[in-house]
């Protein structure tokens, strides 16, 4: 099968959405012959032309609200947020505006709006440009948050967005946009709020996304090498809706849990899905005190060593591993 | 003039059923029915009347946290209206949005709003909407004068200049934020100058003169759908009432509502009728109609079951 990279498999994605359906566009900064800040969009402009692939003032307030505004007259927006660090200058059009119109008109609405965003550190861009804020929008109700990490998951869910009726949050990592990885040349979805277990294990379950999945799957090749453990790896793929019963499922069978997210540990997704585990029958199967691998709570950092440090890596998730196995 | 005396007899009828509407909702508020903050529209009847008689049923409009006024002029349901500021499950929005969050899509009401300034991030989508799927609808949107101290006021003109967006910016200029005076809190004595930084023409008008109003949004009307783009339109009017239902509105002396009072828009196209040969028994039978219509509203309201408690979970997201 062919390979594509995260970056072309999102192109594509976006390509063969606007081809099927005349109302989605594309709107953001730097878009169109720059091809956004991480080249997502490279091409698209010279092949749809600026009224569809539409550069917009640096204003990330309307960016939203005017999507919002699109999205409830009939057209399908995909807003692109340079960075996740800047939903913040945005957050009343997406919590107060997108996530409530809906409900708030008694069901009146629809929001067929996807907001394509990126973040993660790892590259030096220090604190107010490698943020995880994703945990932010699964608070309120109204939103879907998507995180992918591979190519194929990266297509298949940014289809699946643009198609929802509702309003999307797909969170991107910028460090991600080089994995490469197989995608079917035919056409495909993969659902929101199924899980996907990228590694099948007995001994011990690791939820990871992202950026830290291909960390948490190399722990886990480790694992079996030094350790003789068997760990299975799980991508939730959709944080908002969740997929509790895959997970669920995975720690009765395996009795230990690791939760790996690059967002600082208090109150990100690992919390939440630790409370899960609290409140469902996995509780009572759990062998071990469940562990969170996550970023450290700090504003992530400029320099590379401090970064690093700051950040979960393949090393902490085998250190939690064990931990979770009790081996020494 | 321009406007036939059934045109003008229609907008009397509007900026009355707004006023009477107003005031019944006051009194089902003080006996406890409607809960929450509510905002009424007593005063500024012919800013939102004259726009709309502008519109279509297709074109849409943005509103504010005062929206009931907007609500009616573009054609909103006084029963839907009164049952939802009731909370019932026939409200508008099933009794879940109240009285700052009625929107009724299929007749371009895309929702009042209780952030202020949320609309004027949205009414340029709808106008960027219009325009990409080739139609001719135009976005009115409402809003405040504290409105325009918000980014999102910028960041939306800027925007709709750049894009050349069929959209009208209405400005009811009532010279209270909150309880803020405008003057203390603007850096310009108009928001109407406000446009210039944007490149788009703008317009101040008496907010209590409905046939200005009309005037004035016609002309930023045609300019929208003639691919003209922006208009930024500032109507000076006044609230009557405090900025909730209840504000004791220790910010401003009572001789100054008296004044405005005096200015009444609806008064005022009263006598125009007059002289434009309508008669005393035409005015009057037209009030006795919408309060038969308000008693039903109320009746209607009054009668309608709660929404079950499961319903909370519906209209979250399209299944």
């Amino acid at each position: 099968m062919r390979e594509l990279s995260v970056r072309e498999a999102l192109r594509e994605a976006m390509r063969e959405e606007m081809y099927r359906d005349e109302n989605v566009f594309v709107m953001g900064e730097d878009i169109t012959e720059h091809g956004g800040i991480y080249g997502v969009t490279q091409g698209l402009y010279d092949e749809f032309g600026g009224e569809r692939i539409r550069i917009t003032p640096i204003s990330e307030a309307v960016i939203i609200g005017s999507a919002l505004g699109a999205a409830m007259t009939g057209m399908r927006p995909i807003a692109e947020l340079m960075y996740i660090d800047f939903t913040t200058v945005a957050m009343d059009q997406i919590v107060n505006q997108a996530a409530k119109m809906r409900f708030m008109s008694g069901g009146k609405v629809e929001v067929p709006l996807v907001i394509r965003t990126q973040g993660g550190g790892g590259r030096g861009s220090a604190a107010q440009h490698s943020q995880s804020l994703e945990a932010w929008f699964m608070h309120v109700p109204g939103l879907k948050v998507v995180m992918p990490s591979t190519p194929y998951d990266a297509k298949g869910l940014l289809k699946t967005a643009i198609r929802d009726d509702n309003p999307v949050l797909f969170v991107e990592h910028k460090m991600a946009y080089n994995f490469t990885g197989e995608v079917p040349e035919e056409e495909y979805l993969i659902p929101f709020g199924e899980a996907d277990i990228k590694r099948e294990g007995s001994d011990v379950t690791v939820i990871a996304n992202s950026y830290m999945l291909p960390r948490a799957l190399e722990a886990a090749e480790d694992m079996v090498k030094e350790e003789g453990l068997s760990v299975e790896v799980i991508d939730p793929l959709t944080l908002e809706p969740f997929d509790e019963e895959t997970i669920v499922k995975s720690v009765a069978k395996t009795g230990r849990l690791v939760v790996v997210h690059e967002a600082v540990k208090r109150c990100g997704f690992g919390a939440e899905i630790a409370a899960k585990i609290m409140e469902s029958e996995a509780f009572y199967y759990l062998d071990a005190p469940l562990e969170r691998v996550a970023g450290m709570e700090a504003p992530v950092p400029y320099n590379e060593k401090l970064e690093m440090h700051g950040m979960p890596n393949t090393d902490k998730i085998k250190a939690a591993i064990k931990r979770s196995c009790y081996v020494k | 003039m321009e406007l036939s005396k059934e045109r003008l007899l229609k907008m009397y009828e509007d900026m009355l059923k707004i006023r009477l509407f107003e005031e019944r909702a006051i009194k089902l508020f003080n006996k406890g029915l409607i809960r929450g903050p509510m905002h009424v529209y007593i005063g500024q009847e012919a800013v939102a009347v004259g726009a709309c008689a502008n519109l279509r049923e297709e074109d849409y409009i943005t509103s504010t946290h005062r929206g009931h006024g907007h609500c009616i002029a573009k054609g909103g349901e006084l029963k839907k209206m009164t049952a939802e500021l009731l909370g019932k499950a026939t409200g508008y929005s099933k009794g879940k949005g109240g009285s700052m969050h009625i929107a009724d899509p299929e007749i371009g009401i895309l929702g009042a709003n209780g952030i202020v300034g949320g609309g004027i991030g949205i009414a340029p989508g709808a106008a960027l909407s219009a325009k990409m799927r080739g139609t001719d609808q135009v976005a009115v949107c409402f809003f405040g004068d504290g409105a325009t101290n918000e980014g999102i006021f910028h960041e939306s003109l800027n925007l709709a200049a750049v894009w050349e967006l069929p959209i009208v910016y209405l400005c009811e200029n009532n010279k209270y934020g909150l309880t803020s005076k405008a003057d203390e809190v603007l850096a310009v004595e108009d928001v109407a100058d406000r446009a210039a930084s944007y490149d788009i023409p703008s317009e101040i008008v008496d907010g209590n003169d409905v046939v200005a109003v009309y005037e004035a949004v016609k002309r930023a009307v045609e300019r929208a759908k003639d691919s003209g783009g922006p208009t930024l339109i500032e109507a000076k009017t006044y609230r009557w009432e405090g900025h909730f239902v209840g504000d004791p509105c220790v910010y401003r002396d009572d001789c100054e509502v008296e004044e405005w009072k005096e200015r009444c828009p609806i008064d005022r196209l009263g006598e125009l009728l007059v002289e434009e040969g309508a008669t005393e028994e035409e005015l009057k039978s037209i009030r006795e109609q919408i309060e038969q219509d308000l008693d039903e509203a109320v009746d209607f309201a009054q009668s309608s079951p709660e929404p079950e408690v499961e319903s909370i979970f519906a209209d979250i997201f399209v299944d």
